[in-house]
Formats: C-alpha cells, sequence, structure tokens
C-alpha cells in the first residue's frame, strides 16, 4: 500500500518536472509529421524570430516576478522605445547608435520610476506600473499629435520631415548572418539568445540573482541578512525596463516606421511566456530557462497550426488556452505555493 | 439574554503538528462568571490550545465538554454556534475597517444568508445600537471603524461576539496596544461580561492586567499545564514560576576565563522614559537577557544590529565607537543578529539548506558576482554534521525541516562566518530539547573568539547556557547575575519587577510599583 502511494508519488514528481518539456516535444513531432515543410530549418528560424522581441520582454518580465513584483508598462516601454528611435532618428535626423542609446537610456529611466513609485512611494507594484502604462501610452503621442513616424511625413510646423531610418538600426531587425546557410539567422534571433543566456547566468549563478530570489520569498528575512532590498527590487524593475526597450528597438528596426498602433499584444504575449514559464521543469516560480521554453512553446504552437491553415483569429484563444493549463500545472499539480 | 450558567473543561488534549508536540494532554477547567488567565511563554502551546478551542484546529486526542456535553468543534462557524467567542490579538482581524460601527456590530446579521436582501440603515443602526447598549457602551453608530481607537475598535469586536450570546468568551492578549485608560474600559466590559455568568478565559503577560482581573491563573509549559492557581490570595509568582520554569537545569555550565571587553553599552537608554544602564560583553563569553515580553529586549537587540537608532548613551566595539546605520552595516562590522520568529523574519521557504545558510555572505562567497557553489555546499555541509540537522541533504528544502532543524540552519548561518558580536533572539523559540542541546552546546564552542548575546524569556534556558544573567524590566536592566548557584528566586522576582525580594538581594535594582510587564 505505501509502496503504491510511494510509486504515486514518483510518478507525479516526473510528470510535474517533464510534463511540459514532453507536451512539447510531442508537439513538435505531431507537426511535423501532419504540417508539410515544419520541420525545416526556416520554419525553426521563423518560428525563433516571431518570438524574439516577446521573449525579451519575457525574459524582464521575469526579473519582476523573481522580486514578488509585476511590471504591466512592458508593452508600453516596448512601443515608447519604438516612437522614440523613430522620432530621434526620422525627425531629429540623428544615427542608430544616439537612438539606441536613448532607447535603452528611456527603458532604465522608466524603470527606475517604477522601482522608486514601488518601494519609496508604497503604490503597489500593479497600480504603479498599470499608471506607468497609462502615461506611456499618451506621452508618446504627444511629439508627433498622434500621428504615426515614417520617412518623410509632414510634421506638425508643416515642413516635411529629412531624417531617415539608418541602415545599420535598420539591420538589427532585419539583417540575417549566414550560418551553413546563406542569409539564414536573423540579428533579432542572436540577441533574443544572448539576452535569455546572460538573465538565466544572471538568475542562477551570481549573488545578485540569488539575493533577489530570496527578497521574492520572503522579503523581510532576505532584509534582516542585510541584503539591500529596495536597491534589488529598482534593479528589477531596470532590468524590466531596459529589456522592453531593447524590444521595442527590435519592433522599429523590423518595422522601419514608428507605427503607433504596432506593438498591442506585447504586453500580454510576453506576461503569457513567463507564467507558461512556471510550469517548465517544475520550477513552480519565474526562471529565464522557463521563459524562453514558455516563448517558444507559443512560437511553435502558432507556426504549426498556421501552417495547417488554422485561421490567424484564433491564436489568442490558443494561447489563452496553454496559459491556463500551465497554471494549472504551476499550482494545483505542484504542492509548492 | 438569560444568565448564563455552564463552563467548560477540557480533558487530555493532544494536538501534534507532525513530530512537534505543542499540547501534551491539557486537563483544564474553565468555570462560568470567572476570569481565568492563562500564563504561558512563547511556544507553550497557549495559542493552539485556543485554536483548539475555537475549531481552528482539531485536536489528536482528548474531549471538550461544554456544559457537561461533549463538543467537538470542527470549524470556527461551529464554535461560535455554540457560544465560543474569540477575540484575537491583531484586533484588526475583528473589524472591517471601512465599513461604519453599525455595520459591524450587524456584521453577522447582514452575512446571513437568511437576512433581508435589502439593508435599512437606520433599522441596522437601531439594532446596532441596543446591542451596544445592553453591555452598557456608547459609541457613535455612524463612526467609520478605521477612525476609531484602538480600543473602542476590541470593544466593537468583542460587541459583537456577544451578540452570539457565548458562553465562552477568549481574549487573546487584549491589553497589548491598549491605553491604561482603554484598557479600564476594557475591564469594566469584562467585569459586567462576568456578572452575567461569562466564561472568560484571558491571555496575558501583563502583571498589573493579571492583578485586576484574575479569578484564577492557569500556566502553561512545554505543552502542559504547569500549575493552577486560586482562592483568595493568588500565587503570581508561583504562577510566573509555573509558567517559566527554573529547575536548575541538570547542564553544570563551567564559567570559562573570559577574554577582552567586546562591546560596551555605556549609560545607554532605550526609550526616554526608561532608565539609564551599563553592560559589557567579552570575549568567550555568553551572557543571557532575559525579561518578559515588551521589555526591551527586542529593542535592544535592534539598535545593536542598526535597524533602530539608540535614544540616548554610547556603544563601542572593540574599543571603537559603533553606530551602524542599517543592518549591513553591522554585517559590515562583524555584528550578526539571528532574529527571533525564524517563519517571518529567518527562513527562505523557497530555498534549501545550503541556500538558507549562505545568504548574508554570497559577497565573500562569489567572484565577479558568480556564487562558488562548491564552497556553499560544503559550508552546509559541515554545517549539518556539526551541529546534527536531520535532513537527506544540503539540497532538502527549509520547509521540509522540523522546527528545532530549521532553527539549527538558521544559526548555521550566522556562524558561517566569525563574528565580533553574535546576537540570538529567542533561538530556543519551538525548539525542542535536544535540538535546544545541540545549538546551546555549539554556541559554547565556538564563543572564544566573539561576545556572544543570547535573548531568552524563559528561564530555564537562561540557565542553561548563560555565563552571566541580565534581568530587564521596563527597557531597562534591573539585575545582574552570575550562573553560579545563581537564586533563580531573585531573578524571577525581578523579571516580575517585584519589589519585595530585590531589596535585601540588589541595592541597585530600582523598580516602580505596578510594572506593566
Amino acid at each position: 500500500m505505501k509502496q503504491a502511494s510511494l510509486s504515486k508519488d514518483k510518478i507525479k514528481a516526473v510528470a510535474i518536472r517533464y510534463g511540459f518539456l514532453t507536451l512539447l516535444a510531442g508537439l513538435v513531432l505531431f507537426f511535423s509529421l501532419s504540417a508539410p515543410g515544419f520541420a525545416t530549418p526556416f520554419s525553426a528560424v521563423f518560428i525563433f524570430q516571431s518570438v524574439a522581441i516577446t521573449g525579451i520582454l519575457a525574459l524582464g518580465v521575469t526579473a519582476t516576478l523573481v522580486v514578488d513584483g509585476f511590471d504591466l508598462s512592458i508593452g508600453s516601454i516596448a512601443t515608447s522605445s519604438l516612437m522614440l528611435s523613430a522620432y530621434i532618428m526620422v525627425v531629429l535626423d540623428q544615427n542608430a547608435v544616439v537612438a539606441v542609446a536613448a532607447c535603452l537610456a528611456m527603458g532604465a529611466f522608466v524603470g527606475l520610476v517604477n522601482g522608486f513609485l514601488i518601494v519609496y512611494m508604497r503604490v503597489p507594484d500593479l497600480l504603479a506600473t498599470l499608471g506607468m502604462m497609462f502615461l506611456l501610452i499618451g506621452l508618446q503621442r504627444i511629439p508627433t499629435e498622434g500621428r504615426s513616424i515614417a520617412q518623410g511625413m509632414t510634421l506638425p510646423g508643416g515642413e516635411t520631415a529629412t531624417g531617415v531610418f539608418s541602415k545599420s538600426f535598420l539591420a538589427l531587425g532585419r539583417h540575417k548572418f549566414d550560418f551553413f546557410i546563406e542569409n539564414f539567422i536573423p540579428f533579432s534571433v542572436i540577441i533574443f539568445v544572448v539576452i535569455a543566456v546572460l538573465i538565466w547566468l544572471y538568475f542562477e549563478f551570481t549573488r545578485y540573482g540569488r539575493v533577489m530570489y530570496a527578497i521574492g520569498s520572503n522579503e523581510r528575512a532576505a532584509g534582516l541578512a542585510g541584503v539591500p532590498v529596495h536597491k534589488y527590487k529598482i534593479i528589477a524593475y531596470m532590468i524590466s525596463g531596459v529589456l522592453a526597450s531593447v524590444g521595442g528597438i527590435l519592433l522599429a528596426a523590423r518595422l522601419g516606421r514608428g507605427d503607433i498602433a504596432s506593438g498591442n499584444n506585447l504586453l500580454l504575449d510576453s506576461v503569457a511566456a513567463a507564467l507558461i514559464g512556471f510550469a517548465v521543469l517544475g520550477a513552480a516560480k519565474p526562471n529565464a530557462f522557463g521563459t524562453a521554453i514558455g516563448a517558444l512553446f507559443v512560437g511553435i504552437l502558432l507556426q504549426g497550426m498556421t501552417m495547417m491553415n488554422a485561421p490567424y483569429y484564433t491564436q489568442d484563444f490558443v494561447k489563452g488556452a496553454v496559459l491556463v493549463v500551465a497554471l494549472v500545472f504551476t499550482f494545483s499539480l505542484s504542492n509548492r505555493r | 439574554m438569560g444568565k448564563v450558567n455552564s463552563s467548560i473543561k477540557l480533558i487530555g488534549l493532544e494536538k501534534s503538528f507532525g513530530s512537534n508536540r505543542v499540547l501534551r494532554g491539557i486537563d483544564l477547567d474553565i468555570p462560568a462568571g470567572e476570569v481565568t488567565i492563562l500564563m504561558g511563554a512563547n511556544g507553550a502551546g497557549k495559542s493552539t490550545l485556543v485554536k483548539v478551542m475555537c475549531g481552528v484546529h482539531k485536536a489528536d486526542s482528548g474531549t471538550i465538554y461544554l456544559a457537561g456535553k461533549e463538543f467537538n468543534p470542527q470549524t470556527p462557524a461551529d464554535a461560535i454556534k455554540a457560544g465560543i467567542v474569540t477575540v484575537h490579538q491583531n484586533i484588526n482581524d475583528g473589524v472591517v475597517p471601512d465599513l461604519d460601527v453599525a455595520s459591524n456590530l450587524m456584521l453577522d446579521v447582514l452575512a446571513n444568508p437568511h437576512s433581508s436582501v435589502f439593508l435599512l440603515p437606520s433599522k441596522i443602526r437601531k439594532a446596532a445600537k441596543q446591542a451596544a447598549e445592553r453591555l452598557g457602551l456608547d459609541l457613535d453608530m455612524r463612526a467609520p471603524v478605521h477612525s476609531l481607537s484602538l480600543a473602542d475598535k476590541q470593544l466593537v469586536a468583542i460587541t459583537r461576539a456577544m451578540a452570539h450570546e457565548p458562553n465562552l468568551l477568549i481574549l487573546d492578549e487584549p491589553t497589548s496596544s491598549l491605553s491604561l485608560l482603554e484598557t479600564q474600559r476594557l475591564f469594566e466590559l469584562l467585569d459586567r461580561l462576568k456578572a452575567r455568568g461569562v466564561a472568560i478565559l484571558y491571555i496575558s503577560h501583563r502583571m498589573s492586567d493579571i492583578k485586576r482581573m484574575a479569578d484564577r491563573i492557569v500556566s502553561m509549559r512545554d505543552g502542559e499545564v504547569s500549575g493552577v492557581f486560586e482562592g483568595d490570595d493568588l500565587d503570581y509568582i508561583g504562577a510566573v514560576n509555573a509558567m517559566l520554569g527554573h529547575k536548575i537545569s541538570d547542564v553544570d555550565i563551567q564559567i570559562p576565563e573570559v577574554g577582552a571587553p567586546v562591546l560596551e553599552l555605556k549609560n545607554i537608554q532605550l526609550l526616554e522614559s526608561s532608565k539609564p544602564f551599563s553592560l559589557a560583553a567579552h570575549k568567550n563569553e555568553i551572557i543571557v537577557i532575559t525579561g518578559l515580553v515588551g521589555v526591551g529586549k527586542s529593542l535592544l537587540a535592534s539598535v545593536l544590529f542598526g535597524r533602530e537608532a539608540l535614544f540616548k548613551g554610547e556603544i563601542s566595539l572593540n574599543g571603537q565607537k559603533y553606530n551602524p546605520k542599517n543592518i549591513t552595516d553591522a554585517i559590515h562590522e562583524g555584528v550578526f543578529l539571528c532574529s527571533k520568529d525564524r517563519g517571518t523574519n529567518g527562513i527562505i521557504p523557497e530555498f534549501n539548506i545550503s541556500h538558507n545558510i549562505s545568504l548574508p555572505f554570497l559577497s565573500t562567497l562569489s567572484k565577479f558576482g558568480f556564487i562558488g557553489r562548491g564552497v556553499e555546499r560544503n559550508f552546509a555541509k559541515t554545517a549539518i554534521k556539526d551541529l546534527g540537522i536531520i535532513c537527506q541533504g544540503e539540497d532538502d528544502n527549509i520547509e521540509e525541516l522540523s522546527g528545532g532543524n530549521q532553527q539549527k540552519v538558521m544559526v548555521a548561518r550566522w556562524l558561517m562566518k566569525a563574528s565580533k558580536l553574535l546576537i540570538l533572539d529567542e533561538p530556543f523559540q519551538g525548539v525542542d530539547i535536544a535540538a535546544r542541546r545541540d545549538i546551546g552546546n555549539k554556541l559554547r564552542e565556538t564563543a572564544k573568539d566573539r561576545a556572544t548575546i543570547v535573548f531568552v524569556t524563559e528561564l530555564d534556558e537562561a540557565l542553561e547556557i548563560a555565563d552571566r544573567i541580565f534581568v530587564m524590566s521596563e527597557h531597562g536592566v534591573v539585575g545582574e547575575h552570575r550562573n553560579k548557584n545563581a537564586d533563580a528566586d531573585l531573578i524571577l522576582a525581578q523579571v516580575l519587577g517585584d519589589q519585595i525580594k530585590d531589596k535585601q538581594m540588589n541595592e541597585t535594582v530600582e523598580i516602580s510599583e505596578g510594572a506593566a510587564l
């Protein structure tokens, strides 16, 4: 009797640990067999490319989730970064370096303000970042009086914008490196993978990451162990802000214009990826590896379904369903939390 | 509401959490129309006992008789229905701050699914007013509860509880946040309830309250009733004695030669109203500071750890002025504090043993920010062996350990690096005797190059590990004893702030009358 329950526990443990990865493998197998063209290198690269921006934002959200916070403003930071880079190059006629630097600085600053509101003004994280989201959505429309930014656009003053998107800037979103096959791996995918590895190293192997997990688990105890809790919480929001601005830069480089309506789905998609990540390897907590896998999972599912001719309007439904299943995995099956 | 006439009787109540036996066969009578005071140090099992009676926990064995009939509450609602009402220590748990007084008093009517759907505010206010008047209270029915004083909130909670016509009213340290005047009001109300025949179980540490209210005193210790005191002339010292226990323990302290002074407190004053005191802690010395809850032990620990500013006076560490701005500063100076209440202040629940131990010292384990995992592991392995932490390995999650073993991990955390001064605040809270001995031995073993200060409430624990014992009362030190044939009765008397005995023994002791402990 006891033996039976023991092995049952073991099966459950294995199911929690590898269940989601098995599901992913099964999904890949299924699409490879039933959707011709799915199991090709191009399709794989396309999946990576489709999730790169969401994935980068999701890694940022992960940082705030680790300290038991939340960042709702990432989507709007990304679109602000998109508009800012376009504005700097097209209207102010500056080069790519200035544009990228300004965007990163903007992301870091917004993260700093978020952290300040949460830590020192004691605004609850959801509300502070919700307010920031609203504020940024409005702010990014003011300089152009609500219009999108394109090369040669008419400025509010009546004259025509003289700047252009620099070639090197556009390369961030469009250039593809040769890798066995010519023009194979997009720049944005490399950036995504590099950031994912860095964030993973940060949270798994450095003391800064460890301390952030400690704060997320028991803030008071972490403080009494000498951890500068406020500083690390603010850093978490700054990581989130900077990564969101990177996402915005890549989006701008891909689109080649400052499109006011783009990036609507960024927030939901990236939060979903981070939360799906809880279920990977039974972590039951925010983690960088899970987040990256979570983003890929959604990408693979959508790519496969698209190749099997599922209509585009079913996409959000599918993402939602995946998220719910992953959350059940995390919170109901595992004993933690 | 007629005169209720019943009493509660507990026989052989037992309750364990895992391997931790919290209640070990409690026999207790709570007669109607009397105030029974329940005393007991932290971890004695008071709150578990209360939770069993009010239906939060289920007893493993034993019986509760309510008015002669067997009573077995499954849920808090059962207990309330049977007339057992509890007012918890945290007043805000008992009221809804955003509603007005009337709605709070009528909350149970409002929450009742059989009440009418529409609310007539005037009707509610009228019913509420009647409920309050029955208890002789005059409250503004329209005032939102969050605007009331703590005492009034408490009165609201009690008044609401009284609507259930309770047989037994349980109050868990109700005066801990009340002023003197507010306390008086509460006592007057309790007197009236008593006259109506309600049995009252009153948990408190405050001697003045106990003297004012007690008809009987029951002392608890280590999950057992250690003394029942009744009659016209209550033996207060005996009750505290039974609660703290001072059977001279079998641990024989060999007081070692002490080294140079490490920490010196020179005429420091913790509060404006408290008396200044001085104290020096030496290398190779274990000092225990004892005293009841709320006499400034935790405040002193906080000051030394850089969490609170010192009101007045000077502190020096190894001859240098010591004035830490924050915790990081204190740790940097070599002053470590193992906090009390490990659940809230110590453990990182999602971490394993090894990560819990290394948390304060990650920077010394890391190169370029990357943690040296091998070194970290070895520290944990050594700690597990040295302190006899019962676990499968250093990767075990801390929450899988028993209380005593969790505490060992916390102590191991602060022993990981050498300190100048190690402070432990209630390190034996919820720790069984075996683990307590292990921790004590380890402290002694490692004490050579640092000063050690341990804050405890229980005298037994103090006598078990101390070289010198200091007694705190009213945020000052009122006694000092070398732990060699120390006079436990005198220590107790000082703990109590009692004037009777200390005059003949210790001329430096000055305590005011009716000390709130």
